[in-house]
């Protein structure tokens, strides 16, 4: 009962002010039948610092962390480096402790903040304008499409998606839109060294209001997002572009400058950490600012104070839940206020040399690692480009073959045949990434391993 | 804005006469402690790097590796193609002390629970415990990856599970759906389970029932899921109107979205009631969770009727609100909704093992422990949920223990009665006599003088070093102040805020003008919200060519 300051004495003098004699008549509009009398049975009282901590070191213990193994999977999450500094950063109180900034005149450091990372992810999409962050990469993709819907106003029913969009993603993007009425026009990935561009331009047609690729895609590969654009542009399309590895536009052009109209993604890699799949970072930006108030999500503007000093606000609210009930650009009421803060302090010490030298040390060391993989027999490199990930023809099951390598201590990479249960002829794939926290032992490694699972 | 310094100081600005900053102005801006911060593209520039790497010297700029280096040629190629990055990004850089004490300085300009009292009604701004953040940084929970094979997760799997337990026997709920990321997430999903199980039994049925006083996000939400959204109007003492919900229930009704304990911080006595009507309906009842720390310990809403209901586990559960989130949302089910949950989701078998269905052939799975496939109405999100919450959830839920939880809700509903009852002569209180308040009191602007609103007595909160309560919500009552003080507050804390509320409040009846020009002493006076909306800057612009500004926005003229 530590966290609960109330003693003995002050609730009596408390309850004598409000004029009851027990607690009990506090709760008298709850139905008698209702009301529980003493703690639930079946559950535990209370516990002390010491056993809740040793409760969940032992949980904790039963995990392979990544840093305790060759580690090699991505597939939307990334493991990077993270500064010290960044996390005593955000555990500052002021900052961890804060709500939503509604009294603007004493939440400037976290508005300050929001503003900065909008910016500082406007510039890294190659965008005009960023929000404040929203739940995750996934969420932020389907919110993608459902503002190009908005902007469609209804009169195109059509999203396509790119085959080798996350599969995730584009469950929850199908989720979704079962729900509304739009309609889903996708297709399995294609497992070829480049991208199923013509087949995606081939499904663009009048009645599309979107079409969503990933950049690099689930399988590493780089989609040729000028082409795309154009072909989505000349039917009055727009383009979504989904980035689930931000580092990758340290080395890689942002896609707002090859024609994306609306560019999302998952932030996670900068500052946030793995985390068994959440808390994470949806990133969100547009490349026209005509479309803002079309936007989901929170927005930090400036603006001046009543002595005409530069500040900071949330703006644009007519959009939002709490102003226009049903009639809202979505129903987000929360962001990603801390990640955001982690991913924006990590890039500002990053900076942009930093992000650079960051991207090449990520490629060079995927390069090495898809040369020594590729060369094992039995194994065939598939990509013709990518990034700091890549796909590996295995030529058995890669599901079992990850279990197995999990038995051996290497935690080898993402099983295509887990990602996609449902589609035959992807069972050999075996999804491979690198960053710079992989070292080359860790690579010789893997490629032993790989190469005794295979003889 | 061009007459602003890099900090956003304006030398020689003239202050009103309210101003209570007796001094002379500074020439830095800064007042003392409080420190005038620029932003990061005005101080730091693309040549800065606050990391140092090992491999710095085998790089360029421009991401390729440098051809002199002792690297096998294979590695000296770039495997990018022609998607090589050719333009500036224009993100600025800083060392490490520079980072350290810019952020610093942010902070200090913040508000937040480690602070004092921070009566957001609805929001629920409990003490943080810091063993939660230890134990979240844990690296068997920090450092793993969502798609690690199960065998190397079986702790991060029994955390999900040992969680979900505590979540189905507080609410008195049949099975619990982890995944949404947010309140509003898990309002989303426990309508589309409503909407999956009614399809499922081949019942197309278009409305769903919000009573006035929900929050926005309810009919948000029902709207997004594809309903058309009817308001149920409140009886005289704020709650929920039966006749009025009854006469409305119907063959096109899916069914009805209410806040229990509700906005108005009333318990809805009626609920039951309600839950019955409408299941005779064909309809089902999701129940916003916002506000289950009234209630923790003390009354299941599955015994109430509810079909689903999502629980903040930021705010009943205390996880960090961190300036807007993350949050977490998972959603109790009752057994009808159960097997329309999302995937991907969390199962015990009669072995004892955790299973995570996804990395398992999710149909054969369920046919083979649970007699039959199950009917999942997709999925939410890419993973799992929120795990660095769950951990620090559960930390909190066995810190307390099902004795303490209890002693939770009655001290979070004791403190706001003592709230309510210790200002009800001097505010309006206008539902004071439909019963004890939950753990939130409502009061408005009754009274206050002609020309003063809410917001000037919140700004003059905050003069006196307080956050102030939410306000204008809840919507149906005029000039609305929802205070929750949370069971974290002493008695001790509770007086201060209400003398210094008392007084602020007396200024307001009694016309203080004074109370308009406030905040006097905040980092900012009142900021224009206006001015924000109709010229909007949402990003750092690179000041025009002929400014004086120094730095990243000189560098990249254009930004």
């Amino acid at each position: 009962m530590r966290y609960l300051p109330l003693s003995d004495a002050d609730r009596a003098s408390m309850l004598e002010k409000i004029g009851v004699e027990s607690v009990d008549d506090l709760f008298v509009d709850v139905p008698e039948e209702a009301r529980l009398d003493g703690p639930i049975r079946g559950l535990p009282t209370h516990a002390s610092e010491m056993a809740v901590e040793k409760h969940m070191r032992r949980l904790s213990k039963k995990n392979l962390a990544a840093a305790d193994a060759p580690f090699f999977l991505g597939a939307g999450a990334y493991r990077h480096h993270v500064p010290a500094s960044v996390d005593h950063i955000i555990q500052r109180g002021e900052f961890l402790t804060a709500y939503t900034p509604y009294q603007p005149e004493i939440a400037q450091g976290t508005l300050q903040m929001l503003f900065e990372f909008q910016s500082q992810v406007a510039r890294l999409y190659g965008c005009e304008i960023a929000n404040a962050s929203m739940y995750d990469g996934s969420t932020a993709c389907w919110e993608a499409v459902a503002m190009a819907s908005r902007i469609a106003r209804g009169k195109k029913k059509k999203v396509v998606l790119s085959g080798a969009l996350h599969p995730h993603y584009a469950e929850v993007v199908r989720t979704m839109a079962k729900f509304t009425e739009d309609e889903i026009a996708g297709a399995p990935p294609s497992l070829t060294p480049h991208p199923d561009d013509d087949g995606l331009i081939a499904r663009i047609d009048e009645d599309t209001s979107c079409v969503v690729v990933q950049y690099p895609d689930i399988l590493g590969r780089l989609p040729d997002l000028p082409r795309i654009a154009e072909a989505a542009h000349e039917k009055g399309a727009l383009l979504i572009a989904v980035n689930t590895e931000p580092v990758a536009l340290g080395a890689i052009e942002a896609p707002g400058n090859l024609g994306a109209d609306i560019v999302v993604g998952e932030g996670q890699s900068i500052g946030v950490g793995l985390q068994f799949g959440g808390p994470y970072l949806g990133l969100f930006a547009i490349r026209d600012p005509k479309h803002v108030r079309m936007m989901p999500g929170r927005l930090c503007g400036e603006t001046v104070d009543a002595e005409g000093k530069r500040g900071y606000v949330l703006t644009l609210s007519t959009r939002e839940q709490h102003i226009r009930r049903e009639k809202a650009t979505s129903n987000i009421c929360t962001n990603s206020g801390l990640c955001a803060l982690a991913f924006s302090v990590h890039m500002t010490l990053l900076g942009e040399k930093g992000l650079r030298a960051l991207a090449a040390e990520n490629h060079r060391l995927a390069c090495l690692a898809a040369d020594q993989l590729g060369a094992i027999e039995g194994v065939t490199l598939l990509n013709a480009h990518f990034f700091n990930e890549f796909t590996l023809k295995v030529g058995r099951d890669a599901r079992a073959l990850v279990r197995d390598l999990a038995d051996k201590g290497v935690l080898a990479g993402v099983s295509l045949g887990r990602l996609y249960p449902d589609s035959d002829g992807l069972d050999d794939a075996l999804l491979v990434a690198v960053t710079e926290t992989t070292t080359e032992e860790d690579i010789h490694t893997l490629c032993a391993v790989l190469k005794e699972a295979l003889s | 804005m061009s007459d602003l310094n890099a900090s956003g100081w304006k030398p020689g600005t003239p202050v009103d006469g309210h101003n209570a900053m007796s001094g002379p102005d500074t020439t830095t801006g800064n007042r003392a402690l409080m420190l005038e911060e620029p932003l990061i593209f005005e101080i730091g520039d693309t040549e800065t790097t606050g990391v140092d790497f090992d491999f710095a010297s085998r790089l360029d700029l421009a991401g390729v590796i440098q051809p002199e280096q002792p690297t096998p040629a294979s590695e000296t190629t770039s495997r990018l193609g022609n998607f090589g990055r050719k333009s500036e990004i224009g993100l600025p850089g800083l060392t490490e002390p520079q980072t350290v004490r810019h952020y610093t300085r942010l902070s200090r300009q913040n508000y937040a629970i480690d602070l004092g009292l921070f009566p957001l009604g609805s929001c629920t701004m409990k003490h943080n415990p810091r063993l939660n953040e230890k134990i979240a940084r844990m690296p068997g929970f920090a450092d793993v990856h969502p798609l690690q094979p199960t065998s190397t997760v079986r702790g991060a799997l029994e955390v999900i599970n040992e969680l979900a337990f505590w979540l189905i026997e507080l609410t008195g709920m049949h099975s619990v759906a982890m995944s949404p990321k947010a309140g509003a997430h898990g309002e989303l999903c426990g309508i589309l389970c409503i909407r999956a199980a009614l399809e499922a039994r081949g019942d197309a049925r278009e409305v769903i029932l919000v009573p006035e006083s929900a929050h926005g996000t309810n009919p948000a939400t029902a709207a997004f899921a594809g309903y058309r959204i009817e308001n149920i109007p409140a009886n005289e003492d704020g709650r929920v109107d039966l006749e009025a919900l009854k006469s409305r229930l119907g063959p096109d009704v899916a069914g009805v979205m209410i806040t229990n304990p509700s906005t108005l911080g009333l318990f809805e006595r009626d609920l039951k009631a309600i839950s019955d009507a409408v299941h005779d309906a064909g309809g089902f009842v999701y129940c916003d969770g916002a506000n289950f720390n009234a209630i923790v310990g003390k009354v299941r809403p599955g015994d109430l009727g509810v079909d689903a209901m999502h629980i903040n586990l930021h705010k009943t559960f205390s996880t960090p609100h961190g300036g807007g989130g993350p949050g977490s949302g998972p959603v109790v089910l009752s057994e009808a909704l159960a097997p329309f949950g999302p995937l991907p989701y969390t199962a015990r078998t009669k072995d004892g093992v955790v299973h995570l269905v996804e990395e398992e052939d999710a149909l054969s799975f369920a046919v083979e422990h649970f007699g039959g496939p199950l009917k999942h109405f997709g999925r939410m999100t890419a993973f799992h949920g929120q795990m660095g919450m769950f951990t620090r959830a559960l930390a909190y839920i066995l810190s307390h223990g099902a004795d303490g939880l209890k002693q939770v809700a009655e001290d979070a509903v004791l403190n706001a009665n003592y709230i309510l009852r210790s200002m009800e002569d001097v505010v309006d209180a206008p539902f004071a006599k439909a019963g004890p308040c939950m753990h939130e009191a409502l009061f408005s602007d009754k009274g206050f003088a002609e020309g003063l609103s809410t917001l000037d007595l919140a700004k003059g909160l905050i003069d006196e070093g307080y956050h102030p309560m939410t306000m204008y919500f809840p919507l149906v009552v005029h000039g609305a102040m929802l205070v929750e003080p949370t069971e974290t507050e002493s008695k001790a804390t509770l007086d201060q805020f209400i003398t210094a509320f008392r007084s602020v409040a007396e200024r307001a009846m009694a016309g203080d003008e004074c109370l308009k020009a406030a905040p006097h002493y905040a980092p900012r006076r009142r900021l224009d919200e206006t001015l924000a909306a109709r010229q909007p800057i949402l990003a750092y612009k690179t000041p025009a060519p002929d400014g004086s500004s120094t730095g990243l926005g000189a560098k990249y003229g254009g930004g």
